[in-house]
C-alpha cells in the first residue's frame, strides 16, 4: 500500500543571522501492507510528522522516492490526494462551523456530490458519536470531540489509506480506548492506517506491525511481538539515586549474569539478563557488598520501551 | 469546470464565516459611511480653488477616491484572516484533498471582491441624497475597476501571508505598502495641484491611474483615456497578483 526508498527531508532555519539545516528525516525505507494498522513510534522531533508530510504530498521530498496507494508520490501526486486522507497533528476545523458543515464541504472538495457528502456526513457523525453535537459550532467541542471530528473528516471520502498524525494526543483514556476500537473499525472495513504515536501502549496494543523511529531514521520494524522476542529473557530495572548509579554500573557491567546493562538518564539502572528469577538474588549480593542503597528492584517481561532503548540508548520514557 | 465549482466552494465557505462574524459586518459598513458622512464635509472648502463648490461636486470628486481606498485597504488586510486559518489547520486540511489550489484563492478574494461591492453599492446610494448623480453604465465599469482592485490587493494580502506566515510580520507589511500608495494615488485629494514632482512619482503609482479612472467614469466622461489605462493596468496587476498567490497556497505551507 506504502512503499518508500530513501525518503529525506531537511529543513532549513534562520536564527538570528545564522541559517541552520535541520535533517529531519534522513532515509526512510518502509512498506506498509494493504489492511494493516502500521504504527509510526519515536519520540518528539524524531520525523514521524515529517514523513506523513511527504507522503500526504504536503511537502515535496528533498530525494528518495515513495508509492502511496498504488500512485507515485513525485509523479503524480494529484493522484495520490484522491486516494489518501490525512488528519494532521493539530486541529483542523474552523471554530465558526458546525461538524457537520465541515464534514458536507470536506466531502465536496473531492468532488462528491452535494445529497451524497450530506448522506456521508450523516453516517460519519453517527460512527463517530458526534450526532448529539453535529450542529453545534466546533469552538464549543472538546478536546476529545473535536479530534473525532478530526479523523471523521480524514476518512470522508472512504480513502484507501489514511495517516492519522497521534490520533489520541490529549485523550482522557477512555476516550483513548475509543478512539483505539473506532481504528480497528476502519481496519475491518479495509482501510490501511498509519498511525504516529509516542505512546508505547497503544503502539502495543493497537498497531499490526510498528516502526520505530529516531533522529530521522528507523531504527527497528517489524510487529510489536517480533520486536520485543529480538531481546531474549528479562528486564530487571534497578532503583538507584544519581549519585549511586556509576559505581553500581561499574560492579554489576562485569558480573557474568548482566547480557547487557543501561544506564538511566534520572538514576539508575536497567539491566538485561538470561533469567529474572536467578539474577535478583545475585544483584543484590553484588550490591551488598559496596555501600550502594537501592530504592526498588523491578523484574519484567521486555516492554517496547526496552527495545528502544537497546536500539537507540535512551528510554523512550524519557526522551 | 472543475475550477468553478471548487472556487464557489470554498466563496460559499468564506462568506459564511463572514456573516457568521457580526463584528466585520459592522466595521466593513459603518467605517466607509463615517467617511461619507463626516470626512467629505470637511473637504468642501478644500476643493473649492477646483472649482467643485457644490455638494455634488464634492461628492463627485470624493465618492470615487473613497471607494478605491476601501478597495486598497480592505483587500490588504485579508490575510489576517488566512494566518488564522493557517494557525487553525484548515489550509493544510485542504491541502490534502484534490481541490483546485488557484480556487483555494480564488474563492477567497471572490469573497473579498463581493463585499468590497456590496460596501460600494451602500456607499454610492447614501452619497445620492447629497447631490451625486452618476450613469448606471459609467457606475457599472467603476465597479469592476474596484473589483479588479480588491482582487489585486487580497490575492498580494494572501501571498504574503502565506509566506511570512504572522500577523505580527503581516501588520507592519501592509501599512509599508498602503501608505505610499495611499498618499501618493490622490485617492483622498486629487494631485492636480501637487507639485510637478510629485505628479511624476504618482505616476508611476498603478492605483493612480485607477483613481483618476473611477474619477472620470463619476464625472460621466467615459472617453478619458484614464479609464482605459485604468483599466488595463489593474486587469494586468490583478493577473500578476493571481497567479502569484494561488503558487504560493500551491507550494508547501506551514
Ligand atoms: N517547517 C519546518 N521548519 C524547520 N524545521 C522543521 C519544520 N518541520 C519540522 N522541523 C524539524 O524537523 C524535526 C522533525 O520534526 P517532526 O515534526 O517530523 O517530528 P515528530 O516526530 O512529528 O515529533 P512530535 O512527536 O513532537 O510530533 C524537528 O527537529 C523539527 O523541529
Ligand atoms: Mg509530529
Amino acid at each position: 500500500m506504502i512503499e518508500t526508498k530513501g525518503l529525506r527531508k531537511s529543513f532549513r532555519s534562520r536564527q538570528g543571522r545564522e541559517t541552520k539545516t535541520v535533517d529531519a528525516v534522513r532515509g526512510v525505507d518502509l512498506v506498509v501492507e494493504p489492511g494493516e494498522i502500521f504504527g509510526f513510534l519515536g519520540p518528539n522531533g524524531a520525523g514521524k510528522t515529517t514523513t506523513l508530510r511527504m507522503l500526504a504530498t504536503l511537502i515535496a521530498p528533498d530525494g528518495g522516492e515513495a508509492t502511496v496507494a498504488g500512485a507515485d508520490l513525485r509523479k503524480d501526486p494529484a493522484e495520490v490526494r484522491r486516494r489518501i486522507g490525512y488528519v494532521a497533528q493539530g486541529g483542523s476545523t474552523w471554530d465558526e462551523v458546525t461538524a457537520r458543515e465541515e464534514l458536507v464541504l470536506h466531502a465536496r472538495m473531492y468532488g462528491i456530490g452535494k445529497a451524497e457528502a450530506h448522506a456521508r456526513a450523516a453516517r460519519a457523525l453517527a460512527a463517530f458519536q458526534l450526532t448529539e453535537y453535529a450542529d453545534r459550532k466546533c469552538k464549543t467541542y472538546s478536546g476529545g470531540q473535536r479530534r473525532r471530528v478530526d479523523i471523521a473528516l480524514g476518512i470522508i471520502h472512504e480513502p484507501k489509506i489514511v495517516f492519522l498524525d497521534e490520533p489520541t494526543t490529549g485523550l482522557d483514556p477512555q476516550s483513548r480506548a475509543h478512539m483505539w476500537d473506532e481504528i480497528r473499525r476502519l481496519r475491518a472495513e479495509g482501510m490501511t492506517v498509519f498511525i504516529t504515536t509516542h505512546y508505547l501502549d497503544e503502539a502495543d496494543a493497537l498497531c499490526d506491525r510498528i516502526s520505530i523511529m529516531d533522529h530521522g531514521r528507523i531504527v527497528a520494524e517489524g510487529t510489536p511481538a517480533e520486536l520485543k522476542r529480538e531481546i531474549s529473557g528479562d528486564v530487571v530495572t534497578v532503583g538507584l539515586s544519581r549519585a549511586a548509579t556509576p559505581t553500581a554500573a561499574q560492579l554489576l557491567d562485569t558480573q557474568p549474569y548482566v547480557a547487557k546493562l543501561e544506564t538511566l538518564d534520572e538514576g539508575g539502572l536497567r539491566l538485561f539478563v538470561d533469567e529474572g528469577a536467578t539474577a535478583i538474588p545475585q544483584i543484590l549480593r553484588t550490591l551488598d557488598g559496596s555501600s550502594i542503597d537501592l530504592t526498588s528492584i523491578e523484574l519484567h517481561r521486555p516492554s517496547l520501551d526496552d527495545v528502544f532503548l537497546t536500539k537507540t540508548g535512551r528510554s523512550l520514557r524519557e526522551s | 469546470m472543475k475550477l468553478a465549482r471548487d472556487t464557489w466552494l470554498i466563496f460559499q465557505r468564506q462568506t459564511l464565516l463572514l456573516l457568521r462574524n457580526p463584528v466585520w459586518i459592522f466595521v466593513g459598513v459603518f467605517q466607509p459611511v463615517m467617511y461619507l458622512l463626516l470626512f467629505a464635509p470637511l473637504l468642501k472648502p478644500a476643493l473649492a480653488p477646483m472649482g467643485a463648490t457644490s455638494d455634488a461636486e464634492v461628492y463627485r470628486v470624493f465618492v470615487p477616491g473613497l471607494l478605491v481606498l476601501i478597495a486598497i485597504f480592505g483587500g490588504l488586510f485579508q490575510g489576517f484572516g488566512l494566518i488564522a486559518e493557517l494557525r487553525a489547520g484548515v489550509i493544510e486540511r485542504s491541502r490534502v484533498t484534490p481541490v483546485s489550489r488557484l480556487a483555494l484563492l480564488l474563492g477567497r478574494s471572490m469573497r473579498d471582491v463581493v463585499s468590497l461591492l456590496v460596501q460600494a453599492v451602500i456607499i454610492t446610494v447614501l452619497a445620492l441624497p447629497f447631490g451625486l448623480r452618476v450613469h448606471v453604465a459609467d457606475l457599472l465599469l467603476a465597479y469592476l475597476l474596484l473589483a479588479l482592485i480588491a482582487l489585486m490587493t487580497s490575492a498580494v494580502s494572501y501571498g504574503v501571508a502565506l509566506l511570512v506566515k504572522s500577523e505580527d510580520a503581516l501588520a507592519p507589511l501592509m501599512n509599508t505598502v498602503a501608505q505610499p500608495v495611499l498618499l501618493l494615488s490622490g485617492i483622498l485629494l486629487p494631485l492636480a495641484f501637487a507639485p510637478a514632482w510629485l505628479r511624476r512619482v504618482a505616476d508611476w503609482n498603478p492605483f493612480s491611474w485607477a483613481v483618476d479612472g473611477t474619477r472620470a467614469l463619476f464625472a460621466g466622461d467615459v472617453g478619458n483615456d484614464a479609464v482605459w489605462q485604468g483599466l488595463l493596468i489593474t486587469v494586468m496587476l490583478a493577473a500578476l497578483a493571481v497567479v502569484w498567490a494561488a503558487r504560493a497556497f500551491a507550494r508547501s505551507v506551514r
